[in-house]
């Protein structure tokens, strides 16, 4: 198991809130686990938690038990943390290391500070920069970068870093609908490969097309958990303030107006899931 | 005849040490007008509307704001004229509580007293803030700093709202609240324009819709033309999609664009009635 959570429950340093509150949750390796829910029930903390960032890194009070490839988060130094898992923060701003001039710099910058050789930082970097598609933005500068570029380059400097375990914190946020499709396909391979990942997204139409199991967060507490489809037809995400995706959005209001027969023989996941052609660049305009 | 409350002629823009992220953009829009603007990563959206506050000065062209240009006139006074709600909160945000953040635009405005307290109440009631007014802005999760960065923006009663990735780390209950704002400041006669990646949001809340690629301007139009089938092409080549509602129209051979799920639903029911 790369990450086995039970009752984890935590409050931030000098808070008495409880923030999570008896947490359960695995995510295996080679599986996308995606967390859903409202503003302010805990995610973002999850994430924290999960990474091992907190209270290693930022204190709080943590307890039940939080194991990261086989350890408990609370023995663990910040930077043993940071060897089993890579977290992509929310604001891609806070991600950058703030010394490197190039995005590729920037990018070689985690796997430098592992100790490995030059030729295996740059075939890091390279690789990172391939899946997710920027090779273009390779000598801009990192803090000039529109927000989309910056959440991309932000993503691939933690590939880059090859951890066991991603956790991923709306890391689609600024994304035009392609990005948001090419870091679904980066997950979906990266998960290919073995990597575990926990996907907190509001994007429920991304979570169905990636995620093998969601989790609804809801004031902290695990509300429900299963299979993707299952979670996402749940006729209560609504009420919870998270909006099901597309594909179930259609069918509901069609139904709805007695219509559903039109959607017969469409599958909605699959016309959703299938890119629309494009000119290129010259034309169409 | 009233002027555009903004126009752009010619505009380009180059970064320093870097792309060209503007190229001769001619932009009109008019007075209380309801605009999103569309498009790639990096195709120039939030520069554009950067020098629409004087924040970024154009290399080349011109920028007209109410009927005035631009030209070289200070930020400090286009700030009476254009509030601008930044993609990133942090960006923005800095006082300890989120009453001072609020109150900061105004009170420069020249806002005082219980005048001042009056507008910094009524922005934090309509972003939902109400109650938070001691709260520290970094004790908010991403979700609410981003709705008090456009709190200060609305407290200084701006004609002209421009509002970068107002959706961004939103869920269900905060989108609807942004869709409602957005509504209820263009019934107000305000002229709001809005960058966006969620095409859900721009088809449902815009009435008209400009596509960036590449820092120029590809396409523009009212959502049933932007999101309509033979415009897909140019969408896409600027990495963009329609709405799931537009392709399942598409889809049935409703004949109709059908860019939100309302559209879809009584386009559906309308040929039912025919048949």
């Amino acid at each position: 198991m790369s990450l086995q959570m039970r009752g984890a429950t935590y409050a931030y340093a000098g808070t008495k809130a409880i923030v999570l509150a008896g947490v359960d949750l695995d995510v295996e390796p080679g599986r996308v686990v995606a967390v859903v829910g409202p503003n302010e029930s805990g995610k973002s903390t999850l994430c924290l938690v999960a990474a091992g960032l907190a209270p290693a890194a930022i204190g709080g009070r943590l307890s039940g038990s939080v194991v990261l490839d086989g350890q408990e988060t609370a023995t663990l130094k910040p930077h043993e943390a940071a060897q089993r898992c890579g977290i992509l923060f929310q604001n891609p701003a806070t991600q950058l290391s703030g010394t490197s001039v190039t995005v590729w710099e920037e990018l070689a910058f985690g796997p430098r500070n592992l100790g490995l050789s030059i030729e295996e930082v740059a075939e890091r970097v390279e690789a990172a920069m391939a899946t997710l598609q920027i090779g273009s933005l390779a000598e801009r500068d990192p803090h000039r970068l529109s927000g989309g570029q910056a959440q991309l380059v932000a993503l691939a400097s933690v590939v880059a870093h090859r951890p066991t375990m991603l956790v991923l914190d709306e890391p689609t946020s600024q994304l035009d609908p392609a990005g948001t499709r090419l870091v679904g396909d980066a997950l979906a391979r990266l998960a290919e490969s073995g990597t575990a990942v926990l996907l907190v997204e509001h994007k429920t139409g991304l979570v169905e097309r990636v995620a093998d199991q969601v989790v609804l967060l809801v004031g902290g507490r695990v509300e429900t958990v299963g299979p993707a489809a299952t979670v996402l037809a749940d006729p209560r995400l609504d009420e919870f303030g998270v909006d099901p995706p597309p594909s179930a959005r259609i069918t509901r209001a069609l139904a709805a107006a007695g219509h559903a027969d039109r959607l017969a023989g469409i599958d909605l996941g699959a016309l959703e899931a299938e890119p629309i052609a494009a000119v290129g660049p010259g034309g169409g305009g | 005849m009233t002027d555009p409350a903004v126009q752009l002629e010619g505009v380009s823009f180059d970064y320093p040490r870097g792309p060209r992220a503007l190229d001769g953009v001619d932009l009109q829009v008019a007075s209380g007008e309801l605009v999103a603007i569309v498009g790639q990563n990096g195709s120039g959206k939030s520069t554009l509307v950067r020098h629409l506050n004087g924040l970024l000065r154009p290399t080349a062209g011109s920028v007209t704001i109410n009927g005035r240009r631009v030209g070289r006139r200070h930020v400090a006074e286009l700030a009476r004229e254009v509030g601008l709600a930044f993609q990133n909160p942090d960006r923005q945000i800095f006082a300890g509580k989120v009453r001072a953040e609020v109150a900061f635009g105004p009170r420069n405005l020249g806002r005082r007293g219980a005048e001042l307290d009056a507008v910094v109440e009524r922005a934090l009631a309509i972003v939902g803030l109400t109650g938070d007014e001691d709260t520290n802005p970094y004790d908010l999760g991403f979700s609410r700093r981003k709705l008090l960065a456009l709190a200060s923006i609305l407290a200084m009663e701006t004609p002209i709202v421009i509002l970068d990735e107002p959706t961004t780390g939103q869920d269900a209950r905060g989108i609807s609240r942004v869709q409602k704002i957005v509504a209820d400041l263009s019934a107000a006669g305000l002229t709001v324009i809005a960058i966006s990646h969620d095409m859900r949001f721009v088809a449902e809340s815009f009435q008209r819709v400009v596509v960036m690629r590449a820092g120029r301007i590809v396409l523009d139009g009212p959502p049933q033309a932007v999101f309509a089938e033979e415009s897909w092409p140019t969408l896409a080549s600027t990495y963009l999609e329609p709405p799931l509602a537009a392709r399942v129209g598409a889809r049935l051979g409703l004949g109709l664009a059908t860019p939100t799920e309302a559209a879809l639903v009584s386009a559906i029911a309308a040929q039912a009635t025919v048949r």
